[in-house]
């Protein structure tokens, strides 16, 4: 029972290979599209992935830099120490003088040479204040007040761009995953129309092999396989579409990253990611051959 | 067995094919329904294999009322009859050996036991050799004895046959019938409709008459 299961889905399944075969240069073309039009969600996905590891290694904390005059006194720079101190919104502080901030700098990957070429240091006394609340508005209330202290320049909340950065990545997120969902409607229609035709092509075939006894399952089984395999082979194109565009692109960002002394690149999607993709792909195709097999090979005889 | 009791047909155009048709058939016997053009003869075979249904009456095939068979069922019923169509069914884009091999790939055989019954066919209707030509490749009595060929390749105990010698010429003609009449001496029930009245008058078998959808007694 078991192996006649088996044989008769390997005999599907070769059969459809066999059809495949048949037609290599439409279903060529099919997978061609199929792959074009994955590549750029997941070309999409790709960039996120890299941008978030970003805007994870950089994680906001809810962190202000007050940046002091130039000519900032030491009696100034004790005030506000003590009205840091009696802030009830401040979880703690620190005093990071220019002179610790130019050690800092001269540390960082790749600003070392900047440093020395620049002779005198140009960096001013600061506190980093670490808020309690996290919530944007509080941060920017306590912002403000901080901004009225005398001797105070400037007040930066640092986690600004990384914030930024995440709310950019979500969108893109959302975009990806609009143009995703049309995409695979778009596929599951391509792989529809392209399975009418192959029915419409063995139509005879059909007819005389249900004549003479042949199941619906059977007539129907070598064009799910032929939906799922053209899918499959699809998810293939576009991995070599991503993987391709990843790696031109990479050139660039390798080059504007060495500019910033980092040595971040795109990443190409792992193991299961690809798998994944190519799942995605294989379910794509059996669906719309699956849709099209109902669809148009349901007439009562 | 083949029994049909008070059967009717009506086509969902109003033409009416059958009316209140009576017979049976027994195991091992061989008979032709005879006809005119129009009369019936087709509509009466494609109620045995459920391409058809009846209007009114009941037709039995092996015990089973076909006419009232879900529609799941219908191809275990066809794997068991053996059926040569009135304009024969070739797929003219494969080979002879497809043609043939057609039936046993739905029925459960393994690849060497389907090649030996497919040579076995052929070999029993004269085109062992011609396995790689096209139908279109073969002339119209090799085209039928290849419509057999296919009918017998699941070894069917009942074998329908629509005008299986139209269109050819008696000598082969009578080759053909040699055909069904060989694999009715081995037990197999054959149904054979037909115009041709010489070919029936030389056989000295049953024949069912048609006339305007009903039978003549
Ligand atoms: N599918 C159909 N739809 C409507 N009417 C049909 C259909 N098939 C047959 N008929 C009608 O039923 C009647 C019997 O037709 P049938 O094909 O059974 O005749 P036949 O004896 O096989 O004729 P022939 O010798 O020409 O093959 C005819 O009047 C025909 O027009
Ligand atoms: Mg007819």
């Amino acid at each position: 029972m078991i192996r006649s299961w088996i044989r008769q889905h390997r005999r599907a399944f070769a059969h459809s290979l066999a059809k495949l075969v048949a037609h290599k240069s439409t279903m060529l073309l099919n997978a061609l599209v199929i792959g074009v039009a994955l590549a750029l969600p997941a070309g999409g996905y790709a960039l996120l992935a890299s941008l978030e590891s970003l805007t994870v290694r950089l994680a906001p904390e809810p962190q202000l830099s007050l940046y002091l005059k130039g000519d900032a006194a030491r009696a100034q720079i004790d005030a506000i120490s003590v009205k840091l101190r009696s802030d009830a919104r401040i979880a703690g502080w620190r005093f990071v003088s220019r002179g610790e901030a130019l050690a800092a700098l001269r540390a960082t990957e790749g600003l070392a040479e900047v440093v020395a070429a620049l002779g005198e240091n140009p960096l001013p006394d600061a506190f980093v204040v670490r808020a309690k609340a996290t919530a944007p508005e509080a941060l920017e209330v306590l912002a403000r007040d901080l901004q009225q202290l005398p001797a105070v320049d400037q007040v930066q909340r640092d986690s600004a761009w990384v914030r930024r950065l995440a709310a950019i990545t979500a969108t893109g997120r959302i975009a990806t995953g609009v143009i995703a969902l049309l995409l695979s409607v778009g596929l599951v229609a391509v792989t529809f129309n392209s399975i009418r035709l192959q029915i419409l092509t063995h139509a005879e075939e059909i007819e005389v092999s249900r004549l003479i006894g042949a199941t619906d399952g059977y007539i129907a089984r070598p064009f799910y396989y032929l939906g799922l395999v053209q899918g499959a082979l699809g998810g293939l194109v576009a991995l070599g579409i991503l993987a391709g565009a990843l790696a031109a692109l990479n050139v660039g960002v390798r080059n504007l990253a060495a500019a910033y002394g980092s040595a971040f690149e795109l990443g190409f999607p792992g193991f299961g990611d690809a798998a994944g993709l190519l799942g995605f792909a294989a379910l794509l195709g059996w669906l719309g051959a699956y849709l099209s097999v109902s669809v148009h090979l349901r007439r009562t005889p | 067995m083949i029994s049909f009791s008070a059967v009717s047909k009506r086509y969902p155009g109003g033409q009416q094919g059958l009316q209140e048709i009576s017979f049976t058939l027994e195991p091992g016997e061989f008979v032709f329904v005879a006809g005119r053009s129009g009369a019936g003869k087709s509509t009466l075979l494609k109620l045995i294999p459920a391409i058809e249904r009846p209007s009114a009456g009941t037709v039995l095939v092996n015990g089973q009322n076909v006419g009232a068979l879900r529609r799941a069922a219908v191809p275990y019923l066809r794997r068991n009859l053996g059926l040569v169509f009135q304009n024969q069914r070739l797929l003219y884009d494969r080979s002879v050996y497809d043609n043939v091999a057609l039936p046993l790939a739905f029925s459960d055989h393994s690849p060497r036991e389907a090649e030996r019954r497919a040579r076995a066919a052929l070999d029993k209707v004269g085109l062992l050799g011609r396995e790689r030509a096209r139908p279109v490749q073969l002339s119209g009595g090799e085209q039928q004895r290849l419509a057999i060929a296919r009918a017998v390749v699941n070894r069917p105990s009942i074998l329908v046959a629509d005008e299986p010698t139209a269109n050819l010429d008696i000598e082969s003609a009578r080759s053909i019938l040699e055909i069904f009449v060989a694999f009715n001496q081995v037990g197999v029930t054959v149904l054979i409709a037909t115009h041709d009245e010489a070919l029936i008058e030389g056989c000295g078998r049953r024949v069912l008459r048609l006339s305007a959808g009903r039978l003549q007694p």
